[in-house]
């Protein structure tokens, strides 16, 4: 249905249209979102815990976790609320590190990720390895800010931007897709933008 | 639904019924969708405009209106300048237009179903509309429950549905309303002219009967990482509190 009168706006650069979404715009600053107030979690009191349902695998506290390898990856990420931000370059630890320091191949093909201030938000684990996803420690060059997620939030770029739990403490293997905090409250199982996967009952 | 049926767009059109101007810079829209739906105050919808050429834009906003309004659903919309679609609701659009609409949506910042309370709200500017869908909804219930809403803008020409916030205030019914100003000296006695502060949560608390057991805060990110963080410092647990931010 074509809106009277709305004729253009903040159209996407031409070269840089096959690298938007449908529904988003390109967006230049880094907005923030969260469901509740900024925890600030100090890194002498951070952990991130590994588990297969109840039982914990393994657990890292900050100076262990930061000796795991780094790896950089710069990529454009695409939120929920329609802006879609270009080349966002980030620092952290790949998913595949992780297991790989724990020893373990996934036990299950489920996982929830866990945040410090009771967040949670469910990812298959084929979305996190193969170099897709990283608990990412640093944005441009620099430790992430609490208000974007910092100390570690996960990154999965691939998948709107509220998968990217902020404040990250664990990541747990469950037997079926569990739906998280944002899952149970409206918006999509899974949540890929190229198919516009946004809200429950979205093909 | 049968199996046989395609699945219903969850996008409809919705007509524009009347406009308000609420302050220099915010109008109301009302709409009336084709499919009328039931909301919970603090929900939002979606909005979709569509160019000839098939280029489409949509924003999310918050509902002002309460759910007992006969399916009319009012958006307050602030007209940012170098914004896309809320320059299109203030310099073209016009009753009789439609638009594309979906909802409701949401399902965290949303007045709660069994009445708990007390509640406190704290808006910052046009943050101040999901919280308003909720001071209506409690007066269209007549609602018992506790409610302070300290609503912060720049200047008095600037706080959104403010006639109708001090009538509600008037009726001393458990509504408490306090008014804070960032950049204009305060107009009636007991409201402030400064900035969201941990002092002013105290206060804003002290006017309830007792602690509230859910804080909705909502505005720009600035306001609310101020607000949310001067109430974890008046003692509120961070767990009630829930945020919405104008991202952008």
């Amino acid at each position: 249905m074509v809106t009277r009168g709305f004729l253009s706006g903040r159209r996407p650069p031409t070269d840089g249209d096959a690298r938007i979404p449908p529904g988003q715009y390109l967006e230049q600053g880094f907005p923030v979102l969260s469901a509740g107030p900024t925890p600030r979690v100090r890194t002498e009191e951070w952990s991130f815990t590994l588990k297969h349902g109840p039982r914990p695998i393994k657990k890292w506290n900050w100076a262990e976790f930061n000796a795991l390898p780094l790896t950089k990856m710069t990529r454009d990420i695409h939120c929920v609320t329609a802006w879609t931000k270009f080349d966002t370059p980030w620092q952290g630890v790949l998913i595949d590190d992780i297991l790989a320091d724990a020893g373990i191949e996934p036990p299950t093909a489920f996982t929830l990720a866990h945040s410090f201030d009771g967040y949670s938000t469910n990812v298959p684990i084929k979305d996190l390895t193969a170099g897709k996803a990283m608990v990412a420690l640093f944005y441009e060059g620099k430790p992430i800010t609490p208000d974007h997620g910092g100390p570690a939030r996960l990154l999965v770029p691939h998948l709107y931007f509220w998968k990217s739990a902020k404040w990250l403490n664990g990541l747990q293997f469950t037997e079926r897709d569990e739906p998280g905090f944002w899952e149970l409250r409206g918006y999509h199982i899974y949540g890929d933008p190229w198919r516009e996967q946004r809200y429950t009952n979205d093909p | 639904m049968s199996d046989a049926q395609a699945p219903q767009s969850p996008w409809q059109t919705a007509g524009i019924v009347r406009i308000e101007k609420r302050t220099p810079r915010v109008t109301s829209f009302f709409f009336q969708p084709s499919r009328p739906f039931a909301y919970r105050a603090g929900q939002h919808v979606d909005v979709r405009l569509t160019a000839p050429d098939g280029y489409q834009a949509r924003r999310s906003y918050s509902i002002a209106s309460a759910p007992e309004t006969d399916g009319v659903i009012e958006l307050a919309i602030e007209k940012l300048d170098d914004g896309e679609v809320s320059p299109f609701f203030h310099d073209v659009a016009a009753v009789g237009d439609e638009v594309e609409l979906r909802g409701p949506l949401g399902g965290h910042f949303i007045w709660p179903h069994d009445d708990s309370g007390p509640l406190l709200l704290v808006g910052g500017g046009s943050g101040v509309v999901p919280l308003m869908s909720m001071v209506r909804h409690r007066a269209k219930r007549n609602s018992m429950v506790p409610v302070a809403l300290v609503f912060s803008a720049r200047v008095w020409d600037e706080l959104i549905f403010r006639d109708e916030l001090i009538a509600l205030d008037d009726r001393k019914d458990g509504f408490d309303l306090v008014l804070t100003l960032t950049r204009e000296a305060a107009r009636r006695p007991a409201d402030y002219s400064r900035r969201v502060d941990v002092p002013m949560m105290v206060q804003s608390m002290a006017r309830l009967p007792g602690p509230p057991d859910i804080a909705f805060v909502c505005g720009s990110n600035a306001f609310v990482s101020a607000a949310a963080q001067a109430l974890i410092d008046a003692g509120v647990a961070a767990d009630i509190i829930r945020t919405e931010r104008y991202g952008v």
